[in-house]
C-alpha cells in the first residue's frame, strides 16, 4: 500500500505541475483529471474507497467535464496560448515556488523526524461516512444544503425565459392577424 | 409512453411476417415480357436481318449510345454494315424500340450483363443479332414494303396493287 | 482463489466481451433487418456470421487518418477512453458465483465512476476533431450524459437501500427470492432509460444524430479509431444489459435446470435484443425534449421513488 501511495502521490504532483504549465486550457484540464484520479488513488490507498470513488464520480466525472464544456465553447486559439506564454515568465513563478520549496523542505524534515513506522490504514466504509455526516457534522451538512439550494434557485432564475405560446416563425403572422382584427373592428364601428 | 410500447410490440411482431427480400442469384424475380432490358436485333421469318439501317434509333437515342453504318447488298436490300451499342451508356429507355420502323431493335427482359472490363460492354452486331423474331413473329418488312429487295417482286406483297405502268395513258 | 484462476477469469471475460462486441454487429444487423421485413446479411458463412470478420478486417485496413487541423494527442486518446472505461466497468459484474474479476466493496459506485469517465471520450473526441459538427455533437453528448448520469445513480440507490450494500455480489444475493424489478419497478425503468441515454444508443443517439450532425462527435474518425468508438458502443450496451440483469433481474439466479452462467447470459441477451428493438422502433426525440424529459420528468420521479423506498425500508425495519 505504501508503494502505491507514493506512486500516486508522485503522479498527483507531476500532473498538477503540468496543469499549471500547459498553454492550452483543454490540455491543462486533462492533466487536472489525471490529478483528481491520482488523488482518488491516494484515498483508496489510505483506506477510504467510498471517498475515492466519489472523487472520481463528482470531480473527474462531472465538474471537469463542465469545465471542458465551457472552455470548448470559448474557442480559445493561438492568442490565448501566446498570452499564457507571456504570463508564465520566471519572474512570476520563481518567488512563490521558492517559498513553497522552503515549506516542502520543512515538511520533509518533520516527516523524517517522526517514527518511520508503516502507515496506519483503517478502512472507512460508506456506513461510517454516512454516520459521521448525519451525526457529528449534521450542522455543516445542513449549511451546505442551504448554500446549494441558493445556487440552484439562482441558476433557475437566470436560466428562466418567458415561454411563448406560438412558434417564432408565426410571431409576425400573429401580429398581423391582430392588426387585421383591430382594423376590421375600426371599420365596422367607426 | 404507452404508444411507444405499442410501437415496439408492433415492430417486434414483424419478426414473424413474410420477408420482402428476394434472394437474388438463387431466387429470381419474374420479369414481365415488356421489361426493358438488354437490346437485341431480331431477324425476320426468313432469317434475314430486319434492320434496314435507317438511323432512326441512333437519332432517337437520348444518350447517343447507338452507332451504325448502313449499306446495301447486291439486291438493293439495306442492312447495317456495323451496328454498335455501348451498354455502359445505355439507359434502357426504349426509345430506339419505339423509333424502329421495322421492329428490328427490341428490348428484352434480361438485365444480367455485368462485366469486369468496361470495354466488354460495347456490343457489336454479332453480339446483338439473335436468331429470333422477338415480339413480332411472322413480320417481314420486305414482304410489306413497296420495293424489290430480293424477297418479293414489286407489287406482289399483301394488300399491294401491281405497280402503275407510267408509260400508259390509261388510268 | 489462486492467482492463476484469477488470470484465467480476467482473460476469459475479456475474450468473451470482445467477441460479443464484434458479434453484436451481426446480431444487430440481422435483427434490424428481420424487424424491417428484410433478411439482412446472410451470405458470408453460416447465417452470415462471417460478416463480423469482414467488418473487422475492413476497419483494420482502412486508412487511419488524423486530420491536420485536429489536436493530435487528444484525438488519439479519445477513442481509447471509451473502450477502456467500459471494459473497466465489467470488472465488478458477477457473472456467476465465483466468476467476478474484482469483488469491490463499492462496486456499484465504481460502475458509476467509470461510466462518468466515459463522457470524456465524446467531449474530447468532438473537441479535438476541430470540426463544427463534431463540437456540436460533443456538447450535446456532454450535457446529455451528465444529466442522465444523475438519474442513473439515483435510480440505483433504491436497490442499494434495500440491500444495504454497494457490493454487487450482495445485491445479487438479496434477489434470491424476489427480483428487484418487482420491488423497484420505477428504478428499473429509469435505470434502463438512463442506460440507453448513457450509451447514446438510438433513440437517444443525439450526439451522433446522423440526419442532423452527420456523425456527431466521431465525424472525423476513421479506421480503427472509429472502430474503438464502435466497440465502445457495443460494449456499452452489453454493460447496461448486464447491469440491468444483475441489479434488477436476479443476476445468475434462476431455476436450477440451467447453470447460473447460462441464466446470466440468457437474460443479458434478452436485454441486448431489447436495445436493438428500441433502435428499430422508436424515433429520435429532439435535443431539448430529451434534456427537459430528464430534468422535469425523470428527476422528480426518481426522487419520489427514492423517498418511498426509504420510507418503506424504515417502516419494515421498525415493525
Amino acid at each position: 500500500m505504501e508503494v502505491l501511495f507514493c506512486i500516486s502521490s508522485l503522479v498527483a504532483i507531476l500532473s498538477t505541475v503540468m496543469v499549471i504549465t500547459r498553454l492550452n486550457p483543454v490540455h491543462a484540464l486533462l492533466y487536472l483529471v489525471v490529478s483528481f484520479m491520482s488523488v482518488a488513488m491516494i484515498f483508496l490507498s489510505l483506506g477510504a474507497p467510498f471517498m475515492a470513488v466519489l472523487e472520481v464520480i463528482v470531480y473527474a466525472g462531472a465538474i471537469i467535464v463542465l469545465f471542458i464544456f465551457v472552455t470548448m465553447m470559448l474557442n480559445l486559439g493561438k492568442e490565448t496560448a501566446e498570452q499564457e506564454r507571456n504570463w508564465l515568465k520566471p519572474r512570476v513563478w520563481v518567488g512563490p515556488s521558492l517559498l513553497a520549496a522552503v515549506l516542502l523542505a520543512e515538511m520533509i524534515i518533520l516527516l523524517t523526524k517522526g517514527q518511520p513506522g508503516s502507515m496506519q490504514v483503517t478502512v472507512v466504509d460508506p456506513k461510517k461516512v454516512a454516520l459521521s455526516l448525519y451525526g457529528e457534522y449534521i450542522i455543516a451538512l445542513e449549511l451546505v444544503g442551504f448554500l446549494m439550494i441558493a445556487g440552484i434557485v439562482g441558476a433557475a432564475h437566470i436560466g428562466k425565459h418567458r415561454k411563448k405560446t406560438f412558434h417564432r416563425f408565426l410571431e409576425d403572422e400573429a401580429e398581423t392577424e391582430q392588426q387585421l382584427k383591430a382594423d376590421y373592428h375600426d371599420v365596422h364601428t367607426g | 409512453m404507452l404508444s411507444n410500447l405499442r410501437t415496439m410490440w408492433l415492430v417486434f411482431v414483424h419478426l414473424f411476417k413474410k420477408k420482402a427480400t428476394v434472394q437474388y442469384p438463387e431466387e429470381k424475380n419474374t420479369l414481365r415480357p415488356r421489361w426493358r432490358g438488354r437490346i437485341v436485333l431480331t431477324k425476320d421469318p426468313d432469317g434475314g436481318e430486319r434492320c434496314v439501317g435507317c438511323y432512326l434509333c441512333a437519332a432517337a437515342c437520348p444518350v447517343d449510345c447507338i452507332a451504325l453504318q448502313a449499306t446495301e447488298d447486291k439486291d438493293g436490300r439495306r442492312y447495317p454494315e456495323f451496328f454498335r451499342i455501348n451498354f455502359s451508356r445505355c439507359i434502357f429507355c426504349g426509345y430506339c424500340e419505339e423509333a424502329c420502323p421495322t421492329y428490328a431493335i427490341q428490348l428484352i427482359p434480361d438485365f444480367e450483363m455485368a462485366e469486369y472490363n468496361r470495354q466488354n460492354l460495347v456490343f457489336e452486331k454479332e453480339d446483338l443479332l439473335i436468331d429470333s423474331q422477338g415480339k413480332y413473329p411472322g413480320y417481314n418488312f420486305y414482304k410489306v414494303a413497296g420495293m424489290d429487295a430480293g424477297v418479293k417482286k414489286k407489287g406482289e406483297g399483301e394488300n399491294e396493287e401491281p405497280p402503275v405502268d407510267i408509260y400508259s395513258l390509261l388510268p | 482463489m489462486t492467482v492463476m484462476q484469477h488470470i484465467w477469469i480476467v482473460l476469459g471475460v475479456l475474450f468473451v466481451l470482445l467477441n460479443i462486441a464484434a458479434g453484436l454487429i451481426w446480431v444487430e444487423r440481422r435483427l434490424l433487418a428481420l424487424w424491417q421485413d428484410r433478411l439482412g446479411p446472410n451470405r458470408a458463412g453460416p447465417l452470415g456470421i462471417f460478416i463480423v470478420l469482414a467488418d473487422t478486417l475492413k476497419l483494420f485496413f482502412k486508412e487511419d487518418w488524423i486530420p491536420p487541423f485536429a489536436d493530435k494527442w487528444v484525438f488519439i486518446t479519445a477513442p481509447a477512453i471509451v473502450a477502456g472505461s467500459v471494459l473497466l466497468s465489467f470488472v465488478i459484474i458477477p457473472f456467476a458465483p465465483g466468476i467476478v474479476v474484482a469483488d469491490l466493496n463499492v462496486g456499484l459506485l465504481f460502475f458509476l465512476a467509470m461510466s462518468s469517465l466515459g463522457v470524456y471520450s465524446i467531449v474530447l473526441g468532438g473537441w479535438a476533431s476541430n470540426n463544427k459538427y463534431a463540437l456540436l455533437g460533443a456538447m450535446r453528448g456532454a450535457s446529455q450524459m451528465i444529466a442522465y448520469e444523475v438519474f442513473m445513480g439515483l435510480s440505483l440507490m433504491g436497490v442499494v437501500m434495500i440491500t444495504g450494500s454497494f457490493n454487487m455480489g450482495d445485491i445479487v444475493d438479496a434477489q434470491k427470492n424476489v427480483w428487484f424489478c418487482f420491488t423497484q419497478p420505477l428504478g428499473f425503468i429509469i435505470f434502463f432509460i438512463a442506460g440507453v441515454a448513457e450509451t447514446h444508443r438510438l433513440p437517444f443517439d443525439i450526439p451522433e444524430a446522423e440526419s442532423e450532425l452527420i456523425a456527431g462527435f466521431h465525424a472525423e474518425y476513421s479506421g480503427m479509431k472509429f472502430g474503438m468508438f464502435f466497440i465502445g458502443e457495443y460494449l456499452g450496451i452489453t454493460l447496461i444489459s448486464a447491469m440491468t440483469v444483475t441489479l434488477f433481474f436476479g443476476g445468475w439466479h434462476g431455476p436450477a435446470f440451467l447453470p447460473p452462467l447460462a441464466w446470466f447470459a440468457l437474460k443479458t441477451i434478452l436485454f441486448l435484443g431489447l436495445f436493438i428493438l428500441l433502435r428499430a422502433s422508436l424515433p429520435r426525440p429532439r435535443y431539448d425534449q430529451l434534456i427537459e424529459y430528464g430534468w422535469k420528468v425523470l428527476l422528480p420521479v426518481v426522487l419520489a421513488n427514492l423517498m418511498i423506498t426509504g420510507a418503506i425500508a424504515l417502516w419494515l425495519k421498525s415493525t
